[in-house]
């Protein structure tokens, strides 16, 4: 199955074209024949996972290469290692759910055959992109991956906020993109070839200068940073919530975003080499992951607030790697990399899973403001325990995946006590913004009767894929248990395989810090024994500024769009008046010199057309009374040309006269001056003839 | 020989001016017939006296008599659906090629 794996990116991409031409018409066939693909690849990538154990892991690789130059020779091909694996398995399985889940969820949208083919689509280059095999390819499938988020966030293309968001989500990702493409070239320039391994084997011999090995890790970052959304090109994630909640779901929270940390997992071995591109990635991350998470708390809209989550969330992946890297770098064991590898997989699944449980919801109550909210534990029971596992899950509570994953984040930041310190603090406030989100949610009165009357549970279609994903969202952690011998961490590694030992400090340490978050929560928007407005006002400027997100859509307004506005009004200005004068002044002197040519052409080159016609029917007009109509009066033509001719045959001189000569011309001038009479006499009479008539 | 050419050219003279006067057709068609007769004059004066040991000249007359017997069928054939068409002969009355 492994040598086929590539059918498993090209299924989605067939289910793709099939809608577009043939199904579109059919709504339900296009959602069933997608499902079909996404599952069939979801067993297939299964399938793979398990060969890929029973190989303990060794890369299998296959690849083409297509255009064969001395120095840029690009391959089409595809490498499975436990890495790429891991992200099939996770990716078709949550693309699978968000299948399922969007029969329910976009049932009677008027496009909704063309929402199967956009996420067909975006499957296809996702799960490309999870196979490549060198750095070209990946960054095609990158900029696919971008365009069918750019679709899919602006799928309600009606609402000005989705059209304006998915305008904004790729040109942000654009500026990183620009970064990543910079490193490729310097690759292609130092290195002379895009596949991984070479790439990583010319890195490691130390062909390349640290300098530019630095240089090409933070530009390749730079893709990254755009689109796993981290600081400061991370605005566009909240956004990007203008879409359907499915996509909210599986582009920016289960899979395109981890994209960026796929792609940092995949040049580890770049990063190994140059401790300061690792330090640079760890503190992006760290800063991301807590800015997010401090925005996160005082949100209000639900998919907002599970944004600005994944933005943190990522930030701590992120982090966890740049980490690895700058321990590796620097000779110490790590387990940072295992450690985001291992997060970024619980998490697509428990985040998916709060995506879609906050799609149900919003399906019920018709809004995203958590303040018109509350009591839904009773209307939806299971959205609401779904969700619920969910948020205990990202709060990182024993035994559910996100505290076995979590906590390797935290040991993997044991080592830098700053990091350590804000991993902490991050992990508390993750535990209470969704402790505030079920406790709005789903406790508590109502505080909207009208809304909360017309609840009801959403259809199974859309409570199964949620319940499936909650089962993983308990169990997936459970592969990494550090207890195991040959758990994820000594599958999923970059050099060194990192065997995984129980520190039960940790673990204790942050499930206090875990629970803590959660009874503070309890306190404050449950039991109301603390005053959230009390909270409010007491901190209000930083409350402000993560209320309005540090201001930074404010900054780049003003940083970047109004220089970016003028120069663009300015040479709007300079369009019209400038180069618009030029272009109409040509157009004038064109048309000045075509009426001139105009002139000429009616009064002299017309007029030669037309004279010539009205000469030859002027001769025509004499001429035509030649043709009499008598047969004899033609005879007398071929007559005197036979005289003439013979004539001038006879080469005739006066001085020798012979008689057949002389009679000839005597003859001749005879019938000419007969002739002559005779056609003086037709034109009178036909004169008279007209006159006649008249 | 002089004699002879000067009678073909009479003939042939009259033969023309027939064809160019006569209103008649049957009269067109026999002065027709005189012209061809002064060619044959010709044709075997010349035979006759510049090269009499062949008879290509007279031969030749032969042949002329011949296709101006057919012509003359033909000839004789179109006056009679002219005829019929016109009820008249005469040369004026079909002028439907006139300008």
């Amino acid at each position: 199955m492994t040598e086929h794996s590539y059918l498993i990116a090209l299924l989605p991409l067939l289910s793709f074209v099939m809608i577009v031409f043939f199904l579109r018409w059919k709504e339900k066939v296009s959602a069933g024949f997608s499902i079909a693909m996404i599952l069939t690849s979801w067993v297939m990538s299964i399938i793979v996972l398990i060969e890929t154990l029973a190989r303990d892991g060794v890369p299998y690789e296959w690849f083409y290469v297509f255009v064969d130059l001395p120095r840029f020779a690009p391959e089409i091909g595809i490498l499975i290692d436990p890495l790429a694996a891991v992200m099939l398995v996770v990716v078709t399985t949550v693309g699978a759910s968000v299948e399922i889940y969007s029969v329910g969820y976009m049932h009677g949208d008027p496009r909704f055959s063309r929402f199967f083919a956009y996420l067909s689509l975006f499957l296809f280059s996702m799960l490309g992109l999870v196979l490549a095999n060198n750095f070209f390819m990946i960054f095609i499938f990158w900029e696919l991956v971008g365009l069918t988020s750019y679709l899919l966030i602006g799928f309600w293309f009606e609402k000005p906020s989705a059209a304006d968001a998915c305008k904004k989500a790729f040109l942000t990702t654009r500026i990183g993109d620009l970064g990543f493409l910079i490193g490729l070239f310097l690759l292609a320039i130092y290195a002379g070839t895009f596949n991984y391994n070479e790439v990583f084997d010319i890195a490691a011999s130390g062909a390349i200068p640290t300098g530019i090995l630095t240089a090409v890790a933070i530009f390749i970052f730079c893709g990254a940073v755009g689109k796993s959304a981290q600081f400061p090109l991370h605005v566009w994630l909240p956004d990007a919530m203008e879409g359907p909640t499915p996509v909210s779901a599986l582009i920016h929270a289960a899979t395109m975003v981890a994209a960026g940390v796929y792609l940092v997992a995949r040049s580890m071995p770049l990063f190994i080499t140059s401790a300061d591109a690792s330090m640079v990635v760890a503190v992006i991350g760290l800063i991301t992951s807590f800015m997010a998470a401090t925005i996160a708390l005082t949100q209000n809209d639900l998919k907002r607030v599970l944004a600005y989550s994944t933005c943190s969330q990522l930030g701590y992946m992120i982090m966890a790697l740049g980490l690895y890297g700058v321990d590796t770098a620097n000779g110490h064991h790590s387990p940072g990399f295992y450690a985001g590898t291992f997060h970024l997989m619980t998490h697509a699944f428990f985040k998916g899973l709060l995506f879609l449980a906050a799609g149900s919801v919003i399906h019920a109550v018709h809004t995203n403001d958590i303040r018109e909210m509350g009591g839904l534990l009773r209307k939806m029971g299971r959205t609401g325990w779904t969700f619920i596992i969910g948020s205990l899950s990202i709060a990182g509570i024993f035994p559910l995946a996100g505290f076995w994953s979590k906590d390797e984040i935290v040991a993997a930041a044991s080592n830098h006590p700053v990091f350590m310190f804000f991993t902490l603090l991050i992990a508390f406030m993750t535990a209470f913004y969704m402790s505030r989100l079920c406790f709005m949610t789903f406790f508590g009165e109502p505080r909207d009767q009208e809304r909360f009357d017309h609840v009801h549970e959403s259809p199974n279609s859309m409570t199964y894929p949620l319940m499936f994903l909650a089962f993983l969202a308990v169990t997936a952690g459970w592969v990494g248990l550090p207890w195991l011998s040959h758990g994820f961490s000594t599958f999923v590694y970059s050099g060194e395989p990192y065997h995984a030992h129980a520190n039960y400090w940790l673990m204790i340490i942050s499930t206090i810090v875990a629970s803590s978050g959660i009874v503070f929560a309890y306190f404050v928007y449950y039991k109301k024994s603390i005053s959230s407005d009390m909270l409010a006002e007491k901190f209000a400027s930083l409350y402000k500024l993560s209320h309005n997100k540090y201001y930074l859509d404010e900054v780049y307004g003003i940083v970047l769009l109004e220089p970016i506005l003028s120069l663009g009004r300015f040479l709007w200005t300079f369009d019209a008046r400038v180069v618009d004068g030029l272009v109409n002044g040509v157009a004038w002197l064109t048309m000045l010199w075509a009426d001139a040519k105009q002139w000429i052409d009616k009064w002299i080159v017309d007029g030669a057309v037309n004279g010539s016609g009205w000469i030859v029917i002027q001769g025509g007009n004499i001429l035509r009374f030649l043709q009499t109509g008598r047969v004899q009066f033609y005879t007398l033509f071929i007559l005197v040309g036979i005289i003439v001719s013979v004539f001038f045959k006879l080469d005739y001189a006066p001085t020798d006269a012979g008689l057949p000569q002389t009679s000839i011309i005597v003859i001749a001038g005879i019938i000419l001056i007969w002739f002559v009479g005779r056609m003086i006499n037709a034109r009178e009479r036909a004169a008279q003839a007209a006159k006649h008539e008249e | 020989m002089f004699y002879y050419l000067a009678l073909a050219a009479v003939l042939f003279a009259i033969g023309l001016f027939g064809v160019m006067t006569r209103r008649n057709l049957i009269g067109i068609l026999m002065s027709l017939e005189l012209m061809f007769n002064a060619a044959n004059i010709n044709l075997v004066t010349f035979n006759r006296f510049i090269a009499p040991e062949h008879i290509v000249g007279q031969m030749f007359a032969i042949f002329v008599v011949v296709v101006a017997a057919a012509e003359a069928v033909v000839g004789l054939a179109l006056v009679l659906v002219i005829y019929r068409n016109w009820r008249g002969i005469g040369t004026e009355n079909i002028s439907i090629m006139k300008w």
